[in-house]
């Protein structure tokens, strides 16, 4: 038994359905209690998802228990195939169906299905959300996947990304314009936009790109092992590592010097203009999964000029990759999914930057310092209209803006060293383009504005109990109100008539 | 009075049948009822014996990560005290014993069962009464269950709640008990209101405070503010007290019939009544007014949620001139709704429980104006031409009493008028 207040993984079952709802025409039948459908809103609400994620839960209650689980689990089965028409099925149970151990594979067997059925192994009690998408990619890839005539010219699959990872969706997009400059053909892309059908095809490619290793590992190996596929191992985010992904691929398909046009990115000149001086040696602290936290050590480093003062992850999975970049690096590893610990090592270490995710981000809030996001789990401020890669030439350009962006520019920060007493402009007032959050609201000083109207007291006892976001409004509508009416004095039914009065 | 005496003769919708369905569920399980126990209750803690998923849920179903370190947590079962190789009660033990050493400040300790630890038959209560054997005073540990399996989304505020009661002081004077969580605003108001009828002792379950839990014995009184809270109601009338029946205060209408409930039951005079609510009577109902021409005559359709849907779609059909088509709730105490089922004029579907399926074919069927449901249905409704309403905003919202009539209002009024705003 741990103790756990946040979590950055989900449980594997989430990981199962990030594959099945960036596919198309699959849909996952999960055995789960009531209230497991919570996980549909992680995809409409985080990612603005325009469809429900293709889950049927069979939700058990109670009185289901020792009674007819099985039977609707089989129900369910059925009707979803009726209703949804998928070309395959994904079974699986949450945590606690994995409990009352009702076969979910074996259950969908017995119905005879005509379509491909796909059971999950899915230890609730052992991993965590990032297993749980590797390994369904995987049980798909290996149920699916067959023998294919090979394209005649060089092609590739791109494997990994999914629903809710970080940026994944632009990140294809960007990976196919560098594949397009290379000449290099797109075979499928999977997970994210696969259906059943694509996935057969697979094979046809001549080489994998494994783009994020946390969810396509397991399914690149099984196709190299079985179809003889090679695949990359480089994560094309950041300059450097982009060069070498190219390098990689080129000799995969045996190619030499062939280049990406990089007169989109604009990251190398930034860094090297004067003004990105003060970037030289700031401390910054690195967390999130394995592979974002690799490559933003990597252009920390080389392309930032920074200086590391620490980084981890919370995969454990990739604990090894990270503990040995981490020697590299001389700093030390965490490899911790307790967010505590790495509250706690965040404020032993005092970073001028972290660079993390969203629960980096609150642990910066709380300790005061800034923090760009770069890896799940993400908030859905950082699931961005705009096209925000991470990857290749255009993803160096967002992530050198992200990471400066909460960082206080060049003179500016040499003017706060100089007059550290000016009451306004100091070094605790934080960076002079972002909001502040310590003046944002002063609501004692706005409530105590000279007025020529008096507030009584059981009046300005109530206004306090107005959410402070609308409390300034609150107080300027009721003396607009107070003065109108003709009253000098508000009280706590003057103040509610002035509410009635100002409803939209 | 007439008004709603006749009303009553008819009867409204108390005799209309319920449409039950038993499929596919979304809804929240009782353990999302911590969001906001959690503040209300200040110095109690939450620790939910479970998976990673109720971690998971109790994180993604607030929608926002809460800033301060929250006064909740969940003890994730892992492999090995499923197998057996740890004790699982000596593995709570020490982790109850680690997080009272770091949170001195907390008074009162709830273990909350989930779907796991109720299949495991991992015994909470027996857990409770050993561990308050250690710590009390200085901390009482109480359990109940907010696991799916047992408990719907505001079903865990009423399991809480419920578990409270036994605890509660006895006492052999007379008070008044309101019985629900409320925004502390919005409870203030209500209690100034029922103060100026004259009552005395009127206290409030759950207290904001363990030290300020209210008494109960036979003398006592309570009125619900939450149309969800069934066990509670009978731990309640278990110890002697006797609820007054009367419809939620949600709306003008809706609080003046709550409080004359009050008032009727302690005998106050017709001209106290009047002279203590006709001025917030009649701030509410200016400020319905202006709202009411934006809902008039709009369609609306419920999907089970909260509880709340009876009683709100009262309001909304009687107070705004909305007509309602489907009223989905997840679980249905008569006794609890009758009288609001009885205001409601016209005849909805009314619907308990739920196959999400087959609901989201009558909902589309029916094409109503605005959508009431969950954050899993709400965006992919959104984008197939539906404008929706999150339920889950009318729990975290002040709602109750005359001074928010207009704001829940207004939370129908706003998908409208965004739709119309909008020239894209």
């Amino acid at each position: 038994m741990k103790l756990s207040i946040w979590t950055y993984e989900g449980p594997p079952h989430v990981g199962a359905m990030r594959v099945a709802t960036a596919m198309e025409k699959l849909h996952f039948v999960l055995h789960a209690p009531q209230g497991d459908t919570y996980a549909d809103l992680l995809f409409t609400m985080i990612e603005r998802g325009n469809k429900r994620p293709p889950v049927t839960y069979t939700t058990f209650q109670a009185r289901d228990l020792g009674a007819d689980t099985a039977d609707l689990f089989k129900k369910a089965c059925k009707e979803a195939v009726e209703r949804f028409n998928p070309e395959a099925l994904l079974v699986g149970a949450s945590c606690t169906a994995e409990l009352i151990q009702d076969d979910p594979g074996g259950l969908a067997d017995a119905l005879q299905l005509k379509i491909p059925v796909i059971p999950l192994e899915l230890p609730s009690y052992q991993r965590k959300e990032n297993f749980g998408t590797d390994e369904t990619f995987y049980q798909i890839v290996k149920a699916l996947a067959c023998t294919q005539e090979q394209t005649k010219k060089f092609s590739v699959n791109i494997l990994g990304p999914n629903a809710l990872g970080f940026r994944h969706r632009d990140d294809v997009r960007e990976l196919k314009t560098i594949l397009n400059d290379l000449d290099v053909d797109l075979n499928v892309v999977a997970p994210l936009g696969a259906s059943p059908s694509s996935i057969k095809n697979l094979a046809k490619a001549h080489a994998n790109i494994m783009l994020y290793p946390e969810s396509g590992e397991l399914a690149c190996r099984w196709l190299k092992e079985n179809f003889d596929m090679p695949y990359t191992e480089n994560t094309p985010i950041g300059i450097n590592s982009t060069k070498d992904f190219i390098r990689e691929l080129n000799q995969i398909r045996g190619v030499n010097g062939s280049v990406s046009d990089t007169s989109r990115l604009n990251f190398d000149w930034w860094s090297k203009s004067v003004d990105s001086n003060y970037f030289t040696g700031k401390r910054v602290f690195i967390f999130g999964d394995a592979t974002h936290v690799a490559a933003a050590s990597r252009i920390a480093k080389e392309e930032m000029a920074f200086s590391i003062v620490g980084i981890g992850c919370y995969n454990r999975e990739y604990a090894r990759k990270i503990r040995g970049l981490a020697k590299d690096l001389s700093v030390d590893a965490l490899i911790s999914d307790d967010y505590l610990e790495v509250e706690k090592r965040i404020a032993d270490l005092q970073p001028e930057l972290i660079l993390g995710s969203q629960m980096e981000r609150h642990i910066g809030k709380r300790l005061g310092i800034p923090c760009a996001v770069i890896s799940a789990p993400f908030h859905v401020q950082d699931h961005p209209a705009r096209f925000s890669p991470q990857v290749g030439w255009e993803g160096a350009n967002v992530i050198f803006d992200t990471w400066v962006h909460p960082l206080v520019m060049g003179l500016e920060e040499h003017l706060l060293g100089m007059f550290r007493e000016d009451f306004e402009f100091n070094d605790t007032a934080g960076p002079s383009h972002l909001s502040n959050s310590k003046g944002k609201i002063n609501d004692e000083r706005e409530l105590l504005e000279e007025s020529e109207i008096t507030w009584a007291p059981e009046a300005t006892k109530e206004l306090k109990k107005i959410p402070f976001f609308v409390r300034g409004k609150a107080k300027r509508n009721t003396e607009k109100f107070a003065f109108e009416n003709g009253h000098s004095a508000i009280t706590k039914d003057l103040l509610y008539e002035a509410k009635a009065h100002y409803a939209r | 009075m007439n008004e709603h005496s006749q009303i009553k003769k008819m009867g409204g919708c108390s005799d209309l049948p319920i449409l039950k369905e038993r499929g596919q569920r979304e809804v929240f399980c009782g353990l999302t009822g911590i969001i906001w126990l959690h503040r209300k209750i200040q110095d109690a803690f939450f620790l939910v014996v479970g998976s990673r998923t109720c971690a998971h849920l109790l994180q993604s179903a607030a929608g926002v990560m809460i800033f301060a370190e929250p006064r909740f947590g969940t003890a994730i079962l892992e492999e090995k005290d499923l197998a057996g190789m740890a004790d699982a009660h000596e593995e709570l033990d020490r982790e109850v014993a680690n997080l009272l050493e770091r949170r001195p400040d907390i008074k009162q300790l709830f273990l909350v069962g989930s779907c796991p630890s109720e299949v495991i038959k991992l015994d909470l209560s027996n857990a409770a009464e050993r561990l308050s054997k250690v710590y009390f005073p200085q901390v009482r540990v109480l359990n109940f269950s907010g696991s799916g399996i047992e408990t719907t989304f505001t079903q865990g505020e009423d399991a809480c709640l419920a578990s409270l009661v036994p605890s509660l002081e006895e006492t052999d004077e007379e008070n008044l008990v309101l019985v629900g969580s409320l925004p502390d605003i919005v409870e203030d108001q209500l209690v100034d209101l029922i103060a100026e009828l004259g009552i005395k002792k009127i206290t409030v379950l759950p207290g904001r405070k363990t030290a300020t839990m209210p008494a109960i014995g036979k003398k006592s009184k309570f009125i619900l503010v939450q149309p969800f809270l069934t066990d509670t109601t009978e731990a309640l009338e278990k110890k002697g007290a006797s609820r007054i029946n009367a419809p939620f205060p949600f709306g003008e209408e809706g609080t003046t019939l709550w409080l004359r409930s009050i008032k009727d039951s302690y005998g106050v005079s017709e001209d106290k009544f009047e002279l203590v609510t006709s001025a917030p009577r009649k701030r509410a109902q200016v400020g319905l007014k202006k709202l009411k021409a934006s809902l008039q005559g709009k369609t609306i359709f419920f999907f089970p949620d909260s509880q709340l849907e009876i009683p709100l779609a009262r309001f909304l059909s009687r107070e705004c001139g909305m007509k309602l088509i489907e009223v989905g709730s997840p679980y249905i105490n008569r006794s609890l709704v009758d009288k609001d089922l009885e205001l409601i004029d016209e005849m909805p579907v009314i619907s308990e429980g739920q196959d999400v399926d087959l609901q989201l074919d009558r909902c589309r069927e029916s094409n109503p104006d605005i959508t009431v449901c969950g954050l899993g249905l709400a965006n992919p409704l959104e984008a197939e031409g539906l404008t929706t309403k999150w339920a889950i905003e009318l729990v975290f919202t002040p709602i109750h009493g005359y001074e928010q009539a207009q704001d829940l209002a207004e939370l129908f009024v706003r998908p409208l008028k965004r739709k119309e705003a909008l020239l894209i």
